[in-house]
């Protein structure tokens, strides 16, 4: 007699085809060699990303947007409902993580040279994926209308309005007016609980698509491989415990702060700072002189940061352009450099 | 019991416990916490004057809705707004002298009795106390 997981199995084989996919999956392997650590790098960000759906979910039961309500809404959740601290701590402590192993994902392939062809589209598309995370935490730090947002989301806007020509408008429509105020917090909220969800899965949905198609990289020759099921699924089930137990335990001991309630009034408290993937602009920005020749320092840092973000993404392009003999030393000299150079200008921001 | 079936247990049973100690905060965070709201014994509703004869106002007491009516002769009642069929507020309807629930056409006499319609209990009774010109509700004990 069959059993139900034979039956079960049949009865969706014979409406679509599992055991045809099943029966890919079973061949679909990972290359293992030294560097194997960092293939598991993608995988957590994925987690904490289906981590941070289900705390934003839960987070929204309770959330109020608006200048008389997030605050307020956000301090109910901390102190009144059940396990609310926890939600909300493991929310933010999970989204910083999320950036630190974006990086250590990003650089780890950069360094592997895994954008190299036929990959450029999957480096592109994860390009794509550290802004859209970028975005989330700059959009999220607002919500709960605390001073230290209000400062940061004002210092990050008005950035914005930098841009020649366009500055003006662009920080019209970023703030929803000319200030900081419940109106920007409405859009950054549609921003963080609506756009950004959708266009991440989306792009992460590409993003896998491309991964699956090609297979993950290795360097020169074909090293030994091991089966993606279930070794190194197991694998990657096994670190996304340890990395949900870490953010549980910092969850935990360092419940994340709520502070004063933002007032457009008050100034800006001493010390004040941007959230750590934002200190190395931060303090590159700090760094300039009001003036060189003749234009603005922050124009200058504003064309500096996004040219350097538009080379780091056609890197696999102008990579592929250089003379063999090159190629080599240029991305291990970008790649430590550019690692060496967000650190340093890093802990300066934070230090100073 | 042999050293798989130990091992399997093992691992199950901290599968188990580790869901466990996700689902539980979970669980309990998606249960409001109850309000604190006060519940006073009596509220001030204004004065004679805002009611003529054959008028209604509802106002807040405590966490529930009253309905404070006073009829064509000029006497004061209040009642529980939600209907006691499906939570719906009810009105006064001044032609029949009655209250009436629009949503299923339940209604109730001026003291609160469901005397037609699906209602199926009578609607709570408040006293309504008047001195001076000053109008007050009171809860009844």
């Amino acid at each position: 007699m069959k059993t139900l997981y034979d039956a079960g199995l049949d009865w969706l084989d014979e409406r679509l085809q599992v055991r045809k996919a099943m029966e890919w999956a079973s061949h679909k392997s990972v290359p293992v060699h030294q560097g194997s650590f960092f293939y598991y790098a993608g995988g957590v960000c994925l987690f904490i990303f289906g981590l941070q759906v289900f705390t934003g979910i839960l987070l929204l039961m309770y959330y109020r947007v608006g200048a008389d309500s997030s605050y307020e809404s956000v301090r109910y959740i901390s102190s009144k409902v059940a396990y609310g601290w926890l939600i909300r701590s493991v929310h933010s402590w999970a989204a910083n993580i999320m950036v630190l192993f974006v990086f250590i994902h990003m650089f780890s392939v950069f360094l592997m040279k895994a954008f190299r062809k036929p990959r450029e589209l999957t480096w592109v598309t994860g390009c794509a994926l550290l802004g859209l995370t970028m975005a989330f935490g700059f959009s999220g730090y607002l919500l709960p209308w605390n001073e230290l947002a209000f400062f940061a989301t004002k210092v990050g806007t008005d950035i914005i309005g930098q841009v020649p020509a366009a500055g003006p408008w662009l920080l019209k429509f970023v703030r929803g007016g000319e200030e900081v105020t419940g109106a920007t917090l409405s859009r950054f909220f549609g921003l963080h609980v609506a756009v950004l969800p959708a266009l991440l899965s989306l792009t992460v949905g590409i993003h896998l698509a491309f991964v699956q198609i090609q297979g993950m990289a290795h360097e020169k020759e074909a090293p030994k491989t091991m089966p993606f099921f279930p070794n190194f699924f197991l694998r990657d089930a096994v670190l996304w415990l340890l990395v949900l137990n870490a953010i549980a335990i910092l969850a935990v001991f360092f419940p994340w702060e709520l502070g004063r309630k933002a007032d457009a009034l008050a100034s800006a408290p001493a010390g004040i700072k941007p959230e750590w993937y934002f200190l190395a602009q931060y303090q590159f920005l700090k760094l300039l002189p009001a003036r060189i020749l003749l234009i603005p320092g922050e124009l200058w840092g504003i064309i500096v940061l996004n040219g350097a973000g538009v080379l780091w993404l056609l890197a696999p392009f102008w990579e592929a352009a250089l003379p063999d003999s090159m190629k080599d030393g240029a991305v291990k000299l970008v790649g430590w450099g550019g690692i060496a150079g967000l650190a340093a200008m890093t802990l300066w921001g934070h230090l100073s | 019991m042999n050293r798989r079936q130990f091992i399997n247990l093992i691992l199950g049973g901290g599968a188990l416990g580790c869901l466990a100690s996700a689902v539980y905060p979970v669980l309990r965070y998606m249960m409001p916490p109850e309000q604190v709201e006060a519940d006073p014994d009596s509220i001030k509703v204004g004065s004679t004057k805002d009611f003529p004869a054959g008028s209604s106002k509802i106002f807040k007491f405590g966490r529930k809705p009253v309905i404070v009516i006073r009829d064509l002769k000029g006497g004061f009642h209040a009642l529980t707004a939600t209907c006691t069929h499906l939570d719906c507020i009810v009105q006064y309807q001044k032609e029949n002298d009655i209250v009436w629930c629009a949503c299923h056409n339940g209604k109730y006499d001026l003291s609160g009795k469901n005397v037609s319609g699906p209602p199926p209990r009578p609607l709570d009774r408040f006293e309504v106390k008047v001195s001076g010109d000053e109008v007050a509700v009171v809860r009844t004990a």
